[in-house]
């Protein structure tokens, strides 16, 4: 038997061999990088419910995925297995219903919605004010139909559907979820564990109130007309996310193991950072100190400097501070060569997908390295003087892409950075 | 696999009902008194609210207590507890590698605010724009940030400076299990030298109620141990906080800290919950850890819940296993992801007095004396998720 494979330092390396994507794009990868690659935007106005009184009125919704009155968690499970499916027959892995690893998931934080609270409350009937007493005392009559609302719920059914390994971990580290979902994964590949991890990121919890809570945080945009120009990332006239559906599976597995079986290499998870922010609840440290260690730390656990890097994924919301303070930080990292390295944010096209943006960005992350083109950052139309940056503005373009970085930053001073290459020869 | 290190428990964190720190905690255990429950403000609902604590005294700016909601409140003290105890509070040079995972549920509702949306919403034709309209004008920013699961390791992060990294995970008794599991692993492999694991749960919550109600577990009328509550009892909820520091022996060694325990790794799984599932899981657990457990000298901390048929599983494979069994839910209450972190609390105490504390209840078997120095403690959900951890003492 060959001697095993090993990074530089020492441990298996960790291949990624299975991709899927739901967006507001459309559902499957194709799907998704011809529209990727083709600027266009998934973002819409908002027809799952009435928007009067609300001050932003657009999202990017997985519409094509959409039932008729589905929740946030059964839309949310629909788009992962959607993703994973899609993952798995690519890498052709295990057998139907048996995944030969474990499930690391970062679904959206799940309760009991407003439908259901309504329903509970006409159900009790109460002729005065109506409370919890009010509620609890007809909820278990109302449970037997409705199911639970438990954050296990999604994974516990992802687990029985794939037959994944063990007990699935949902995790959750805001906005930087999906790439820390794809971080468990390699690091216990890295540890011998497993050969193989589905690592998967879900969200489509589009409500009145996930709408509301982020616009009372001011984080919205609220440029509502027309809805596919209100994504601007890096522009000067920036104002804001739009909050967004969508999901991403990897498969992710030894590449001894990947190459054993004979399957293809979509591209290689070389390493990945993360440093916690301990300045404030929703805002980055004014020095981008943590931003900043993220990615050296990402750099570092590769074995790569930032000289290797072709390409910058970023996280690029949209908001006022979160691109002013992302531009900080690559410009720190990368020097005067930060003005030769293409950066581009698919929020542009697709919105804040929240939970699952890390893993849908590193998704296309490795599909900009497997076809050799850069997405563009759309509505680039007043470049924000501020922010020197080749944003790859408006129009994909073709590029030498052997290593890419893809940056995840979240409230609660969440940050996760993740270096992909193309297979070594 | 690659080579493993040892892991050390070398601080611990804990507040519950029955008061704050490990002392508190074991005294009352020892004595074996009913413990404080409250059956008046949910009722019929039974629940165990936290003991008195001052929160000044980890959580000093009263500008960070006000963004927090109080399950984050109690998760923070209890870290900054476990901090102390480990003797890395207040160290800004440890405390930047220090990794931190948390298990935490989240969501903490405004219930005057939800009360009166449902209350207005039977009187109004237009549901939509009515709801929109109130959730605008009556929801709080400061609430959502205290809703969001990660934001007890945020507020961790704040007050306390731990910002090596920072995980949280989601899903009931599993995420505190797998919290341990993970953070364990990563410590033994050499992805970390230094974390921080726990979690925060604030029993005294209508909206965690109704959750715990839908499911048809939620304990009501009469208190009882967790062992006899019957086919249709179920689990109190218990606020709590409970935190670990996880250590490579090395590192420990390096700047001379002691440890509270060794631990091992740590199993979880789930099943499709139908009968001998969890029996069949948790027997296949011990069998990987049996061979390394000396029946004279360890016991069995249970984390049964109360629910059923969970807890009568459990009961039974416990009895297969053959050891002394203590549980903690009839004491301190259920409290969910943060039950398997406190239990492995108690389980140091337990180690520290080389002795078991007072049994309560017909599933509590075996003597409280002679000299412990191995604990299982187990995790059995209350709906899902199997799990199983030992700690022993370091000679």
């Amino acid at each position: 038997m060959a001697a095993a494979t090993r990074d530089k330092k020492g441990r298996p390396i960790v291949a990624v061999t299975g991709i899927g994507v739901v967006t507001s794009l459309g559902v499957g990868k194709s799907d998704n990088w011809a529209k990727l690659s083709g600027g266009v935007s998934g973002i819409r106005r908002i027809s799952r419910f009435p928007t009067e009184g609300l001050r932003t009125t657009i999202a990017g919704s997985v519409d094509e995925a959409y039932r008729d009155a589905m929740s946030p968690a059964e839309l949310s499970e629909r788009v992962a297995l959607l993703a994973g499916d899609e993952a798995i027959a690519e890498a052709g892995i295990g057998i139907r219903g048996h995944f030969p690893g474990p499930l690391y998931l970062a679904p959206p934080p799940l309760e009991v919605e407003w439908a259901e609270r309504i329903r509970m409350a006409e159900m009790a009937a109460s002729n005065a004010d109506t409370g919890y007493p009010d509620i609890l005392r007809v909820a278990r009559a109302f449970a037997s139909a409705n199911g639970e609302f438990k954050f296990a719920i999604i994974g516990e059914h992802l687990a029985e559907h794939f037959g994944t390994e063990g007990s699935p971990i949902s995790l959750n580290t805001a906005c930087a979820s999906g790439a820390s979902a794809i971080q468990l994964g390699m690091e216990a590949i890295r540890r011998g564990e497993c050969e193989a991890a589905l690592a998967i990121g879900a969200d489509a919890s589009l409500t009145p109130e996930s709408l509301v809570r982020f616009s009372l945080l001011s984080a919205l945009s609220t440029q509502n007309d027309p809805p596919e120009r209100a994504s601007k990332p890096f522009s000067k006239n920036r104002d804001g996310f739009v909050l967004a559906e969508g999901a991403a599976a990897l498969v992710l597995e030894n590449l001894d193991h990947a190459r054993a079986r004979g399957a293809r290499v979509i591209g290689i998870l070389e390493g990945y950072g993360e440093k916690s922010d301990s300045f404030h609840r929703t805002r980055t440290s004014p020095d981008g100190k943590p931003i900043i260690a993220t990615m050296h730390n990402a750099l570092a656990d590769a074995g790569v400097g930032p000289e290797d890097v072709d390409y910058i994924n970023a996280h690029g919301t949209s908001t006022p501070e979160n691109d002013k303070m992302e531009h900080l930080g690559v410009a720190t990292v990368f020097g005067e060569r930060i003005r030769g390295i293409p950066i581009s944010s698919n929020k542009s096209m697709i919105g804040h997908t929240l939970t699952a943006a890390g893993a849908v960005e590193a998704a296309f992350t490795l599909l900009t390295m497997q076809n050799q083109r850069l997405p563009p950052t759309i509505n680039h139309a007043i470049p924000d003087p501020a922010i020197q940056l080749d944003v790859v503005p408006n129009v994909a373009r073709d590029a030498k892409v052997r290593r890419a970085i893809s940056n995840s930053f979240g409230f609660g001073g969440q940050n996760v950075c993740l270096v992909m290459a193309l297979e070594p020869a | 696999m690659t080579e493993r290190r040892e892991v050390w428990i070398t601080g611990a964190g804990l507040i519950t009902c029955l008061g704050e720190g490990l002392e508190a905690n074991w005294n009352h255990l020892e004595r074996g008194d009913t413990p404080p429950f409250d059956d008046k403000t949910f009722a019929p609902y039974i629940v165990h609210p936290l003991g008195p604590v001052n929160f000044d005294r980890q959580i000093p700016k009263k500008s960070d207590q006000r963004q927090m909601e109080l399950w984050q409140r109690t998760g923070v003290y209890a870290a900054g507890l476990a901090l102390a105890d480990a003797g890395i509070a207040g160290r800004p040079d440890l405390l930047d590698g220090t990794d931190m995972i948390v298990a935490a549920g989240g969501g903490e509702r405004d219930i005057p605010a939800d009360s009166a949306i449902l209350t207005g919403l039977r009187k109004v034709d237009a549901r939509g724009p009515f709801l929109n309209e109130r959730l605008m004008s009556d929801l709080r920013p400061t609430l959502f940030l205290a809703q969001l699961p990660n934001l007890l390791a945020g507020n961790i992060s704040i007050v306390h400076g731990v910002v090596g990294s920072s995980r949280t995970f989601l899903g009931e008794e599993s995420a505190g299990v797998d919290a341990v599991r993970i953070a364990q692993a990563r410590v033994a492999a050499g992805q970390s030298d230094l974390t921080l694991v726990g979690g925060g749960y604030n029993a005294m919550r209508w909206d965690l109620l109704l959750v715990f109600e839908q499911a048809g577990v939620a304990l009501k009328d009469a208190f009882a141990p967790v062992w006899d509550r019957g086919l249709h009892g179920g689990l109190a909820l218990g606020s709590m906080g409970a935190f670990l520091v996880l250590e490579s022996r090395d590192h420990a060694q390096s700047r001379g800290a002691r440890p509270r325990a060794r631990i091992s790794p740590v199993y979880a799984d789930r099943n499709r919950r139908r009968p001998g599932d969890v029996e069949a899981t948790l027997r296949q657990q011990w069998d990987l850890i049996a061979g390394n457990v000396d029946p004279a000298h360890a016991a069995v901390i249970s984390g049964a819940t109360g629910a059923e048929p969970a807890t009568s599983a459990e009961r039974a494979a416990l009895k297969d296993i053959g050891l002394p069994v203590r549980n903690t839910g009839t004491y301190i209450g259920h409290g969910v992801d943060a039950q398997f972190l406190a239990n492995l609390a108690i389980g140091c105490m337990v180690i520290e007095h080389g002795k078991l504390f007072a049994s309560t209840g017909t599933g509590d078997v075996g003597p409280s004396s002679s000299g412990i120095s191995q604990v299982v403690v187990t995790s059995v959900g209350n709906w899902r998720g199997e799990g199983l951890g030992l700690i022993e003492k370091v000679d």
